[in-house]
C-alpha cells in the first residue's frame, strides 16, 4: 500500500507541474523515476521513449503505466496512471465552470483572439517536426502530401472527413504495397 | 447517453493518436465537430488553456469537453477513454507483447499511419492559420500581420536560442500581443 501510494503522489507531483504536455515531461519523469528513486534505468527509459513512438497517446502516460507495472503490477499501472492525470483533470474541470464567463471580458477575449494565431502557428510546426523525423522516402512523402492534399481539400470545402478513416486508408496502402513486395520477393 | 457517446468518441481519439501532443488535436476536432459538441472557435481558446495549465493536451481537452456536455460524469468518461488506449497498449507491451511492435507487419501499417497523420497534422496547422486571416470572407489585416509577427518570433529565435522559445511562451506573447492589437489599435 505504501509503495501504491508513493507511486500516485509521486506521478501526481510530475502531472501538477508540466506544462505543453508531450516532450516536456520527459526531462522531469527521468529525473524524479531512474535519477531520484531508482525505478528505472536510463536504458528503459529510452526503450519506453521508443515504445510511446509506435504506440498511441501522450508519452507521459505511457511511462506512468510503465513504471507503476513494474513496480507494482496492475494496481502499480493503475495508481501512477491516475496520479499523472488527477492534476490536469482537476484544474480544467475547475477552469471549465468559468471559462464562458472568463471570455466575456473584453480585454480576455482580445488576448484569446492573439492567441489563436499562436496555436496555428503551433500545430504547423508540430505537423513540420513530425514530417522531418519520417524517412526520406518516396511513399512516406507520398503519403504525407496526399493526406494533407485532401484534409485541406475537406476543410476548405467543409466536407465533413474522418481522420481515422484517412489514416486506416493510408495504412491499408502501406501494408498492401508491403505484403505485395513480399511476395514477389517470395517468387522470385 | 451522451457519457457514453463521449466515452466512445475519446476512446477513438485515444487509440489513433499517435503523434504526440498536438497529433491528437485534428482528431479530437473531427469527434467535436460532428457531435456539435464544440465550434472551431471554441476549440482555439481550449487548446491555449490546455497548453497553459499542467499535463498532457489531449487529457486537458478531453476533460473540458467532458464537463462541459455533461458535468462531473461526462469529464471522467471523456478523460478515462482518453487514456485507457495508451494505458492498455503499455500494459500488453510490458507484459507480453514486446516483440510485436518489431513485427514487419505491424511497422509497415505504421509507416502508413504516420506519414498521413502528419499530413492531416499539417492541413489542419494551415486551414487554422488561414481561417484566422480569413474571417467571414473577408481579409483580416490585423490577424494576418499578428500571425506573420508571431511566426517570424518563434522560428526565428530557434537561430539564436537552442530549440527556440517555448510554445507557452509563444502563447503568453501572442495574448499580450492579441490585448494590444486588438484592444488599441
Amino acid at each position: 500500500m505504501r509503495l501504491l501510494t508513493e507511486l500516485f503522489l509521486t506521478f501526481a507531483q510530475i502531472g501538477a507541474f508540466t506544462f505543453g504536455g508531450g516532450y516536456a515531461m520527459i526531462a522531469l519523469i527521468e529525473n524524479i523515476c531512474v535519477v531520484k528513486k531508482n525505478w528505472l534505468t536510463h536504458d528503459e527509459m529510452m526503450n519506453i521513449a521508443v515504445i510511446a513512438e509506435s504506440t498511441p497517446g501522450p508519452i507521459a502516460i505511457n511511462c506512468a503505466t510503465y513504471v507503476g507495472f513494474r513496480q507494482r503490477g496492475v494496481a502499480g499501472a493503475v495508481a501512477a496512471t491516475l496520479g499523472i492525470v488527477l492534476p490536469s483533470f482537476a484544474v480544467i474541470y475547475l477552469i471549465a465552470a468559468y471559462l464562458d464567463a472568463f471570455l466575456q471580458i473584453a480585454w480576455i477575449a482580445h488576448a484569446f483572439a492573439g492567441i489563436k494565431a499562436a496555436v496555428g502557428i503551433l500545430i504547423l510546426d508540430a505537423g513540420l517536426k513530425m514530417a522531418f523525423k519520417m524517412p526520406k522516402k518516396l511513399l512516406p512523402r507520398s503519403i504525407m502530401l496526399c493526406s494533407a492534399a485532401i484534409m485541406l481539400g475537406a476543410n476548405v470545402f467543409a466536407r465533413r472527413l474522418s481522420s481515422i478513416v484517412l489514416m486506416l486508408a493510408a495504412a491499408a496502402v502501406s501494408l498492401a504495397l508491403f505484403l505485395a513486395g513480399r511476395a514477389r520477393e517470395r517468387s522470385a | 447517453m451522451i457519457c457514453l457517446e463521449l466515452f466512445l468518441g475519446f476512446l477513438k481519439v485515444g487509440c489513433f493518436a499517435f503523434g504526440g501532443a498536438y497529433g491528437a488535436i485534428p482528431l479530437i476536432r473531427d469527434v467535436v465537430l460532428s457531435h456539435g459538441w464544440l465550434s472551431d472557435e471554441a476549440l482555439l481558446s481550449m487548446i491555449a488553456v490546455s497548453e497553459s495549465t499542467p499535463g498532457p493536451i489531449m487529457v486537458n481537452l478531453a476533460t473540458y469537453v467532458g464537463s462541459a456536455q455533461a458535468g462531473l460524469p461526462g469529464a471522467v468518461a471523456a478523460t478515462l477513454a482518453v487514456v485507457l488506449p495508451s494505458f492498455a497498449v503499455i500494459l500488453l507491451v510490458t507484459a507480453f507483447l514486446n516483440t510485436a511492435l518489431k513485427n514487419p507487419v505491424f511497422q509497415a501499417v505504421l509507416r502508413g499511419l504516420k506519414p498521413c497523420l502528419s499530413g492531416i497534422i499539417l492541413a489542419t496547422g494551415v486551414y487554422w492559420t488561414g481561417a484566422h486571416c480569413v474571417a467571414g470572407g473577408s481579409f483580416d489585416v490585423r490577424a494576418a500581420a499578428l500571425t506573420v509577427v508571431l511566426a517570424t518570433f518563434y522560428f526565428g529565435s530557434r537561430r539564436f536560442i537552442k530549440n527556440g522559445i517555448s510554445p507557452i511562451s509563444l502563447i503568453v506573447s501572442a495574448a499580450v500581443a492579441g490585448a494590444a492589437v486588438y484592444g488599441l489599435v
